[in-house]
């Protein structure tokens, strides 16, 4: 029915006093996901919103309330210490939406999760939704900066570096009538937690998610990897996108992972990983969920 | 040299101005290197990469003849060590004292990307070069430094070498805004939010026949102020002949988007096709205002119709 997420997950906040943080918390208590907390050091004892408690630390959070994700929405130099204390907090699940953290920070930070049972989303990335039951979706998963609206409760599940080129490929689901097990955002940044193929792994796995929707970009290794494996190991129906075919090399375009340097990681590449593997490809946006129906 | 404008593979075909030279004496070169130190994305660690084939396009070596490229991962917990450096020296090959020299150098080499968060720094070609006294040292003759943006913030002695002057006009004015924006050669200018979504949309307009004339990612929360910025940042480009808009708002508010639009347009003397497409909150009260600006927008509901609306629109005059 979905992955990493459930409409019952408990969610931490950390940085819920924020412009930002404050208002995606809103959006997400619409949305009827379980936000148990909020992390805020020296408002611990306070409340969000008339209604959710603020907690000084992580760990008293999760004590406090059971809470076993969280999202950050802390300034990008406070971003690493944030994650790292969700780390030794124990949590199964941390959701980085923080744009624009250095790379040395998420060198050390990768280094430091070494052998750590939390799972990083992000940096830089929408989140994760797994949708409600109904149409205005009370009681969904909703975790980061993702529009609520978009997502239908279904069985194709999503997985995007990019937002926006997500939040497109499960409105054009939605119309079609086609809702989602889960959506999930991995970020554009060169270092981050989880890659496409650990998303399609769980997606595999995963009995009601019945097709697979990998959108990526230039730059790096992880969609020629992610299809190698479901070359040997997946049945379900996948289609791919590769966004950035017309970039100029050697430019860094928006995201700080889409760049590319002497054919390595170029969407010729990407596309013809994806050809081998059987991934079903798209060569425009607009062939995303026409490509996946012919499949399924 | 001075004055006149240089082209090289590194500066594009439109070349770029020299206002500044070194002079350096030039050295007696026994042998040429390459040596780098960069970030292996699918470790996440630093690696020092170093080839005998110095001087040369190192991607060329790397797919040519992968076996002469040297990789050292370093553990970011511990920084290189000596010993690391030493198995760098002697697989290339060097002997004797050069292998001292050739540590002292590696590590500082490493220390400089650490310290300076680099992404890149480079010396290509390092060199065995003869000393009048007749001996051999390790020198540095050409090198490369790329800073990550992101952590410029912890680095204000680097940021003060920025040279303005150096970067493209219209880049440095976006970059006033925050707005992420490349100049391309083609002619159909985008402004879009969000960097996939970006790229995504100038193929878009390439696999319908038309010719970008920029990246544009206006990020997730524009104001009105950025949006008319970004449009009027477009609008500078001389070639340009039309302009695709294409937002998945989701939580931005798209009216806030169509009040920048139709401010940038009313300031205008350009009078050029503009294709819209809006999705996102508040899309309603969004179309609403573009409707009553008097403008004479086209509107698309999808980003393929959007691409071929605009490519046609700038085909026929």
């Amino acid at each position: 029915m979905s992955i990493l997420v459930k409409p019952d997950t408990k969610v931490i906040i950390q940085g819920i006093m924020g412009r930002f943080g404050s208002r995606h918390a809103q959006l997400s208590l619409a949305y009827g996901t379980q936000i148990v907390a909020g992390v805020s050091p020296g408002r611990g004892g306070q409340r969000f919103a008339n209604q959710v408690p603020i907690f000084d630390t992580v760990t008293e959070a999760v004590q406090q309330t059971g809470a076993t994700t969280s999202a950050i929405f802390v300034p990008p130099p406070l971003a690493a210490d944030a994650i790292l204390e969700g780390v030794s907090a124990g949590l199964d699940l941390v959701v980085c939406i923080t744009e624009g953290i250095p790379v040395k920070d998420m060198i050390k930070v990768k280094r430091a999760m070494t052998g750590k049972p939390t799972l990083l989303i992000g940096p830089n990335c929408p989140g994760i939704v797994t949708p409600g039951g109904s149409q205005d979706s009370p009681r969904g998963c909703r975790i980061g900066i993702g529009p609520g609206y978009i997502y239908r409760p279904g069985s194709i599940g999503v997985v995007s570096r990019s937002g926006t080129l997500g939040y497109e490929a499960v409105w054009q689901l939605t119309c079609r009538g086609l809702g989602q097990s889960t959506f999930v955002g991995i970020g554009g940044d060169p270092v981050h937690g989880i890659s496409h193929l650990d998303a399609i792994k769980r997606f595999a796995a995963d009995p009601e998610t019945q097709g697979i929707i990998m959108i990526g970009e230039i730059g790096g290794t992880a969609e020629e990897e992610a299809a190698a494996w479901i070359r040997d190991n997946c049945r379900k129906p996948v289609v791919g996108f590769v966004a950035g075919s017309t970039a100029p090399p050697g430019r860094r375009m928006g995201h700080a992972g889409a760049i590319i340097s002497g054919g390595q990681g170029t969407a010729a590449a990407k596309i013809s990983a994806f050809r081998e593997a059987g991934i079903g490809v798209a060569m425009t946006p607009a062939e995303i969920v026409d490509t996946l129906v012919r499949m399924l | 040299m001075l004055g006149n404008v240089l082209v090289t593979r590194q500066t594009g075909p439109e070349g770029r101005l020299v206002d500044k030279l070194i002079i350096a004496v030039a050295p007696d070169i026994r042998k040429e290197f390459y040596l780098a130190v960069l970030l292996d994305r699918v470790a996440s660690r630093p690696v020092v990469m170093a080839s005998t084939e110095g001087g040369m396009d190192i991607e060329e070596v790397a797919a040519q003849t992968p076996d002469k490229i040297i990789r050292e991962h370093i553990d970011p917990a511990i920084g290189m060590m000596p010993y690391q450096a030493r198995k760098v020296a002697i697989a290339l090959g060097l002997r004797g004292n050069l292998i001292a020299q050739a540590v002292r150098l590696l590590l500082g080499v490493y220390r400089t990307w650490w310290e300076c968060d680099a992404t890149l720094v480079e010396l290509n070609p390092l060199c065995i070069v003869k000393t009048p006294d007749g001996s051999e040292m390790l020198q540095a003759v050409d090198a490369k430094l790329s800073l990550d943006d992101n952590a410029l913030f912890r680095h204000p002695e680097l940021l003060a070498m920025r040279d303005l002057a150096e970067e493209a006009p219209l880049e440095v004015e976006a970059s006033r805004f925050n707005l992420s924006y490349i100049k391309l050669d083609g002619n159909i200018a985008c402004l879009v939010n969000g960097a996939g979504l970006a790229m995504a949309t100038m193929d878009v307009i390439r696999h319908y026949g038309g010719h970008p004339a920029n990246f544009l990612d206006i990020g997730g929360g524009a104001s009105r102020e950025q949006v008319a910025a970004a449009l009027e940042i477009v609008l500078q480009d001389a070639s340009v002949k039309g302009i695709l808009v294409n937002i998945f708002g989701g939580i931005m508010d798209c009216d806030i988007i169509a009040n920048g639009i139709v401010a940038a347009a009313r300031q205008t003397a350009r009078k050029l096709p503009v294709v819209i497409r809006l999705e996102g909150n508040n899309v309603e009260a969004a179309r609403k205002t573009l409707a009553e600006s008097g403008q004479a927008f086209i509107y698309s509901n999808s980003m393929d119709d959007a691409a071929q609306k605009i490519v046609k629109a700038v085909n026929s005059p």
